[in-house]
């Protein structure tokens, strides 16, 4: 098999650039990990490691998603997670029609989402496409928003890997902190998983000190049990972040695909030792959404997880229904929408 | 899983110790508590008979406290024997005179309205119930007062299509029944018992428990609302003295009772050698057996659902947990991490996952019991959870390395209180199963479908879940086997217990 004989990421790739973010507290310390994965030799050993993985049922996973949804989260709760929920966000632009100016604006609101109170924190990142990276970067200065970037022929995953370390070096030299890289779902969905594997150890290398975000496209896996496998052949290739989905399918984030996920970090960062984040994306509007992720969150993965460097809500729209939340908790009342910029 | 094989890794590191200082629910959730003026009690209520609340003859009152902080919620009748003649007297002239002569149809729309009524007054009805029970407010909300209402709509549906249960061309009701229910799910055991008798045709006195009367009183204004015609439905509030008359009451023709296998066992005795027609659904010791490939995590969910739900005042709760030996470690480690992960406190707040112990009594019975099965040499682990200082509280409790002879793994608990014994194979785990006087309930955990039903075929319960467990729907038969009581509520069956076949 095409798979590297080699250690899944070695001492080399251990960074230390935390993201660029200061919103949160950052619970955890950089210690030097004595506990241990396997070192992935094969395909037919990677494969036994995935199927000795427990099965997922569907109606207890999404019972369990469910019962958690019903949590009644008010007043302060409510006005801390809807901060935290903005600082977790990687305020995103992915369409063919981005421009230069776009991104700019983009970029301005995520430094400042409430030009008139300076305590609401910047969000975690913009995510754009590789060519607007450099652009990007630009506006934002030295403000602590990152800028991810997708890569990998971005959304479909449909090219050679060549090109795709292209799209990906393309996009570190322009100054990413952060790569959105999409499985093959191609290769996945025919058995083929060391091509998987590989691929993230490729993407991974190339990235330099940028953080690796693995898109499942859980969409396109359909099946729970596909979602727990993919999400540890990602993190056993490397990923920094597994994330759910492009955006761009028809399912997008879900809540018990997020926990199958968020149980799947939990258990690899108990067998492995290395903590491993999960980005949620695609179709989270809503102020009462994004809060019930982080309740999944919470009582799944715990504390150690309700920071921006462990969790992440890729979103465009629902950076405003949170301000305008935001307000509501603040003033009593709601404000109209135009209040908010429109970006 | 099993990785360990030693190697450096990339991103963050982390050590065991950072991975338990992780705290499972740590971000705290502000109480959001549902008001209990919601369910708009009154100081005191009097008896539902013959279409009308009455005080009792003898003008005897108790008080029924709310568990939750051992205020008096309010004051209800003792019926005495001479309220029990009058309510099976009632409902006597009302079986004779207007119950029997109904159509199948007219009887339909009767359980419909209440059905909708039910609907109507939920958030009252679930306020009333986790206040007199203890229970969350979640369960109320989510389970007890849906499936109320649901079982009406369910038996509304058959009261016009009798001649097609299967049970002959024109099965006929048995005539006055009377039904006696338990604490734990009261307003749900109302409609167990209320809406086959009355689709089939027959009228009832029904009596609540002593310690949780109310539901069925806000329950008998919604028959007023609905405007059933007096003494079909009568409610008699009381003790075990007041059930006792209306066991041995001569007018009676069905006594339904469900509650403890000791009661069950002395009603039996009483209505033996009569014309008396019986079931009953008693206590349960039941098994969730957890096989080697069960999905883990939603099996862990399962287990916790199988005995923390409604504090395991639960006939059908999952009491013993059976786990294949290869993975016991594995799953104890993980449920006790969820064990420490409920949230135990206020019923009425809408994030509480455990609430209260209904009494005092049931409280000390569990505490006799665990204590015991401390003695007897088995592992605890109690959730270091906080408990209120006022009302009836226990922490949820795990017991590992419990042996089939101790008492915690015989006896019903009837509390947050969860035994753990393992087996080797599927023959061992059907034995340990079986190895009770109890066949309520049984759970089957796999991934294996041939195993399951091997399995399920071979285990004596009446009732038996695979990867789930304490689900219910009003379309499923439920009932138990050997000291489990017999006759079956819920579904088509249901209709048998209250038709003369």
């Amino acid at each position: 098999m095409g798979l590297a004989a080699r250690r899944v990421a070695s001492v080399d790739h251990v960074s230390t650039t935390p993201l660029r973010l200061v919103t949160a507290e950052d619970r955890h310390v950089q210690i030097a990990s004595t506990i241990a994965v396997p070192t992935i030799e094969n395909e037919a050993q990677l494969k036994a490691l995935i199927a000795s993985l427990s099965g997922v049922d569907a109606v207890g996973a999404e019972a369990r998603a469910a019962k958690l949804s019903t949590r009644s989260i008010k007043k302060s709760t409510k006005l801390a997670a809807i901060e935290m929920a903005i600082s977790m966000i990687d305020l995103t632009t992915l369409e063919g029609a981005d421009t230069p100016g776009r991104v700019a604006s983009l970029c301005t609101k995520a430094m400042r989402p409430d030009p008139r109170d300076l305590t609401v924190p910047s969000v975690a990142a913009v995510c754009v496409y590789p060519d607007l990276v450099a652009h990007a970067r630009s506006v934002l200065g030295s403000s602590p928003v990152a800028v991810a970037s997708v890569a990998t022929a971005f959304p479909s995953g449909r090219a050679s890997l060549q090109v795709k370390l292209m799209d990906v070096r393309d996009a570190v030299v322009g100054g990413a902190d952060e790569i959105d890289m999409v499985i093959d779902r191609g290769a996945f969905l025919s058995g083929r998983l060391g091509q998987v594997f590989d691929e993230v150890v490729a993407v991974k290398e190339a990235c330099g000190d940028a953080h690796l975000k693995v898109i499942l496209e859980t969409g396109e896996l359909v099946t729970y049990d596909n979602v727990r496998r993919a999400s540890w052949v990602a993190m056993l290739g490397g990923a920094d972040f597994i994330k759910t989905s492009t955006g761009k399918v028809t399912v997008n984030a879900t809540l018990p695909n997020a926990l199958v996920m968020l149980e799947a970090v939990r258990d690899f960062a108990e067998t492995a030792g290395r903590t491993v984040g999960v980005k949620v994306a695609g179709g989270i509007r809503t102020s009462k959404d994004a809060i019930r992720y982080l309740v999944l969150v919470n009582e799944t993965v715990g504390s150690t997880w309700l920071t921006p460097h462990l969790f992440r809500l890729g979103a465009s729209s629902l950076l405003n229904d949170l301000l305008m939340q935001r307000l509501k908790q603040q003033r009593g009342v709601y404000v109209r929408a135009d209040e908010f910029s429109g970006d | 899983m099993s990785m360990c094989a030693p190697m450096n890794s990339a991103g963050t590191d982390v050590s065991d110790r950072q991975l338990a200082n992780s705290q499972l629910g740590s971000l705290e959730y502000d109480p959001a508590p549902e008001s209990a003026a919601i369910a708009k009690l009154k100081p005191s209520y009097g008896l539902f008979i013959d279409g009308g609340f009455s005080d009792g003859e003898a003008h005897q009152q108790f008080a029924t406290v709310n568990p939750a902080n051992e205020e008096t919620l309010s004051m209800v009748a003792q019926a005495s024997s001479v309220d029990v003649d009058r309510a099976v007297s009632s409902a006597r002239h009302a079986y004779d005179k207007v119950w029997s002569k109904t159509t199948g149809a007219q009887r339909s729309k009767y359980l419909f309205r209440i059905a909708r009524l039910i609907q109507e007054r939920s958030r009252e009805l679930a306020v009333v119930e986790t206040l007199d029970n203890g229970k969350p407010i979640r369960e109320s909300r989510d389970v007890d007062i849906p499936l109320a209402a649901a079982h009406f709509f369910y038996y509304a549906g058959w009261a016009d299509k009798l001649e097609h249960a299967g049970f002959g061309v024109n099965p006929k009701p048995l005539g006055v029944a009377g039904q006696i229910i338990p604490w734990n799910f009261p307003l749900l055991m109302a409609a167990w018992k209320l809406a086959p008798a009355l689709a089939a045709g027959n009228t009832c006195v029904l009596k609540p428990a002593e310690t949780t009367p109310l539901s069925a009183l806000v329950l008998a204004e919604i028959l007023e609302q609905a405007e059933l015609p007096p003494g079909v439905v009568n409610i008699i509030t009381g003790d075990g003295v007041t059930g006792a008359a209306l066991v041995d009451h001569p007018d009676v023709d069905k006594i339904a009772f469900t509650g403890s296998t000791e009661v069950g066992r002395m009603i039996q005795q009483r209505t033996a050698a009569s014309h008396k027609h019986l079931t009953l659904e008693l206590g349960g010791k039941g098994a969730n057996i957890v096989f080697d490939d069960a999905p883990i995590d939603e099996m862990i969910e399962g287990i916790i659902d199988g005995i923390f739900f409604n504090q395991g005042h639960v006939c059908c709760a999952g009491s013993r947990l059976l786990v294949q030996e290869s993975v016991a470690d594995e799953v104890l480690r993980r449920l006790v991490r969820r064990v420490e992960q409920l949230r135990v406190g206020d019923p009425l707040d809408k994030n509480t996952d455990v609430g209260a112990i209904n009494s005092a009594a049931q409280l000390l019975r569990i505490r006799e019991l665990t204590d015991f099965g401390e003695s007897e040499g088995a592992t605890r682990y109690t959730s270091s959870c906080a408990l209120p200082q006022k009302g009836y509280w226990f922490a949820p409790t795990v017991f590992a390395d419990v042996a089939q002879s101790h008492r915690i793994a015989r006896e019903e608990i009837f509390g947050p209180v969860l035994s753990v014994l393992t087996f080797r194979t599927p023959e061992e785990a059907v034995a340990k199963a079986n190895n009770t006087n109890y066949g309520l309930a049984c759970g089957v955990w796999s991934e294996k479908g041939s195993r399951t039903l091997w399995v399920a075929e071979r285990l004596r319960a009446g009732v038996i879940w695979t990867n789930t467990y304490n689900r219910f729907d009003p379309t499923s038969p439920f009932g138990g086997m050997r000291e489990s009581g017999f006759g079956r509520e819920g579904g088509r069956h249901g209709l048998e217990a209250y038709l003369n076949v």
